[in-house]
């Protein structure tokens, strides 16, 4: 059953078509918006992609339009980049850092989330807001303290100083995605857990790291996204061009003094690029479903 | 076989005295329900029973055996909770099965079991189903099939029909009442409603600020309640009390004087144990039952009087007549066909062989 309610001084017809205007307009307003940022911000792939495709005789000729491929596709951007430079040797040692401080962050992260979120012990709260305070501090402020480190312990000029160096980034922030997420899981499903039979470490592995999935797959992500495309500390601690990573090894060999290899900086860009598109694309539900776990839960 | 017993135990949350000092012993097969208002201990004694919470100080023995200092899992009991407290990434099976797995029964022993558990509670089509897919009356099921596949000494209940809306909370105490009787194990439950507590349980125990106020079958605590709180807690709508002095009628008999033009008569039986209290303000205690249309009984006549009503609040089978005697708001329940409506004056008769007289100093029923 409908109740109408009428309003003194607005017919129900003419209020209807009014509600129907407003969100007609509101729709219009959020397309023109969204199709602008869209724009926006595939313009530089798209010069990317453009530029990776043509040759390099066409992109000094100058006077064709840059936005387009006037002379025909050409891959010979990346033939040469995968041929004659040490790109693949980036991205192996990219892959390997990658993976390794991936998989040091979680484990450490999430065995520290799960006993600051959920055993309260003295100063654990202290303890969880310190390890978020460390993030904030910048890597360009760390870089200096970290060369003696690294120095010191002989790992200078090699990747595996990475492997040690990057989780500075990555375990505060991936551990306080953590926390947030072991918090919001009721604190019944590990009692229920606890009289079931199950220790802490067995709690862990089976309740609470597949119930936290979302949560660490979006620390995953970061961790990620963080190793792969870190700068400064590679731009500090690498030199030499069998132990340098994509980012800074790209840029290194590809510009030489005032020398621009374009279409080949373009081509590494986008095969850099790659591995974090694709896992993004997999993973976007659970990684946004992890991040605004905190928010929607008591 | 397993008896409980709590012997002198003690919460205390830093200066706060949740638990105090409380004896309880528990025979094999029992089912009790610990009772009593938010914040009264009940759910704190019973998570100390399940090695939730430490004991400040006393002993809890699961036959015979103290168990202060076992974790959960070696005291051998199951608990349900208020929120199911379900496995949300494993299957209604996965669920019931886990405590087993973690004992390392064999799988035929686990299927066995479990299949047993699902039969018992009528959840066998629902065990290849997550949580999620399940109602709230489902998922308590799969709960308490977790709890009673693992064959425990003690049941342990923390609110578990909290959850449920009021229909299925009907259903689902009438489910744990049978399976009590088909799985024959000791049992505590803890709830805040009376209603559950009264059709549930063996015996009663009713809680407050942390002590047990009284231990009784549901019968005793509502004919034979010891304090004013048992006898306002137990009973629904809850019993009425009445300011009220107590006199004697000239010759041996005692009255109730309510107000100058009410007084009632106090039955013989109980007069010897009043007489002490002659000349006492009190308060007469009176359960809405017990205050009715006038019905045919011996002195029928002298235990009637004339109110006003106040509100009428029909039930179906019987009707709710509020009225106001002396300051006081009183509730009656009467045959829906005897009612009369809000502003009329209505006959009234109290059945003064359930009367309670309550010293109002120390909450102690005389």
């Amino acid at each position: 059953m409908t109740v109408s309610v009428a309003v003194p001084g607005i017919r129900p017809r003419a209020r209807r078509a009014s509600l129907h205007r407003t969100r007609r307009w509101a729709l219009f307003a959020s397309y023109f918006f969204l199709i602008l940022f869209a724009i926006f911000f595939l313009l530089p792939p798209y010069y990317m992609v453009v530029t990776a495709l043509k040759s390099d005789a066409e992109m000094a000729r100058m006077v064709t339009n840059p936005w387009i491929i006037a002379d025909g596709v050409t891959f010979d951007q990346f033939k040469i980049l995968f041929s004659q430079t040490d790109f693949l040797i980036f991205f192996k040692n990219t892959a390997i850092v990658t993976v390794c401080v991936v998989v040091i962050t979680m484990v450490i992260s999430v065995l520290a989330a799960f006993s600051l979120g959920r055993m309260r012990f003295w100063g654990s709260s202290i303890l969880a807001t310190g390890i978020f305070l460390t993030y904030l501090v910048p890597d360009t402020l760390l870089f200096i303290p970290m060369f003696q480190i690294v120095k010191a312990i002989g790992l200078l000029n090699s990747y595996w100083g990475m492997v040690l160096v990057y989780p500075t980034l990555t375990v505060p922030f991936c551990t306080w995605i953590m926390i947030g997420y072991f918090q919001s899981i009721p604190k019944e499903l590990d009692e229920a857990a606890l009289i079931d039979g199950a220790g802490h470490l067995q709690m862990l592995l089976k309740i609470f790291i597949p119930v936290a999935l979302p949560g660490i797959i979006a620390a995953t992500i970061f961790a990620f996204t963080v190793s792969w495309a870190a700068f400064v500390y590679p731009m500090a601690f690498l030199y030499s061009s069998d132990q340098q990573v994509l980012t800074v090894g790209t840029v290194t060999s590809l510009i030489r003094a005032d020398v621009y290899k374009w279409g080949m900086l373009m081509a590494g860009a986008l095969v850099a690029a790659a591995p974090p598109l694709v896992i993004y694309a997999f993973l976007m539900d659970y990684y946004i479903a992890g991040l605004t776990a905190g928010a929607t839960k008591g | 076989m397993a008896e409980l017993a709590l012997r002198q135990v003690v919460k205390r949350f830093d200066d706060v005295e949740a638990v105090r000092s409380i004896d309880l012993a528990i025979p094999d097969n029992e089912f009790v329900v610990l009772v009593g208002p938010s914040g009264c201990g009940k759910s704190t004694t019973l998570r100390m029973i399940a090695g939730l919470e430490e004991v400040t100080s006393g002993d809890i023995c699961i036959d015979g055996e103290v168990v202060n200092d076992l974790p959960p899992k070696d005291r051998d009991i199951a608990m349900v909770f208020q929120n199911y407290a379900l496995y949300p990434h494993m299957t209604a099976f996965e669920n019931m099965s886990f405590g087993l797995k973690l004992r390392k029964f064999s799988k035929a022993e686990i299927r066995r079991r479990v299949e047993h558990a699902a039969r018992i509670l009528d959840i066998t089509e629902l065990l290849d189903r997550r949580p999620k897919a399940l109602s709230g009356g489902q998922r308590q099921r799969v709960a308490m099939g977790r709890a009673i596949v693992r064959n425990p000494k003690v049941f342990l209940f923390d609110e578990p029909l909290s959850n449920l809306d009021a229909k299925l909370r009907v259903q689902m105490r009438t489910e744990i009442k049978r399976v009590h009787q088909k799985v024959k194990t000791t049992t505590v439950y803890v709830t805040h409603d009376q209603v559950e507590a009264m059709t549930l349980a063996d015996r009663i125990v009713v809680m407050n600020s942390g002590r047990i106020e009284q231990i009784g079958t549901p019968q005793e605590l509502y004919h034979h309640p010891r304090t004013r709180f048992v006898a306002g807690f137990i009973g629904s709508p809850s019993m009425n009390f009445i300011p009220c002095r107590l006199e004697t009628n000239g010759g041996l008999g005692l009255n109730v004087r309510v107000s100058s033009s009410l007084v009632l008569p106090v039955p013989a039986a109980h007069a010897t144990r009043y007489r002490s209290s002659v000349g006492k303000d009190l308060l007469l205690g009176l359960r809405p039952e017990h205050i009715t249309e006038p019905r045919d009984s011996t002195n029928a006549e002298s235990n009637r009087f004339s109110v006003t009503v106040d509100v009428v609040e029909p039930l179906g089978v019987e009707t709710m007549v509020f009225f106001t005697v002396n300051g006081s708001e009183i509730c009656s329940r009467v045959e829906p066909s005897s009612v009369e409506p809000a502003g009329a004056n209505m006959m009234l008769q109290a059945d003064m062989e359930h009367m309670h007289l309550i010293d109002p100093g120390n909450g102690a029923i005389i």
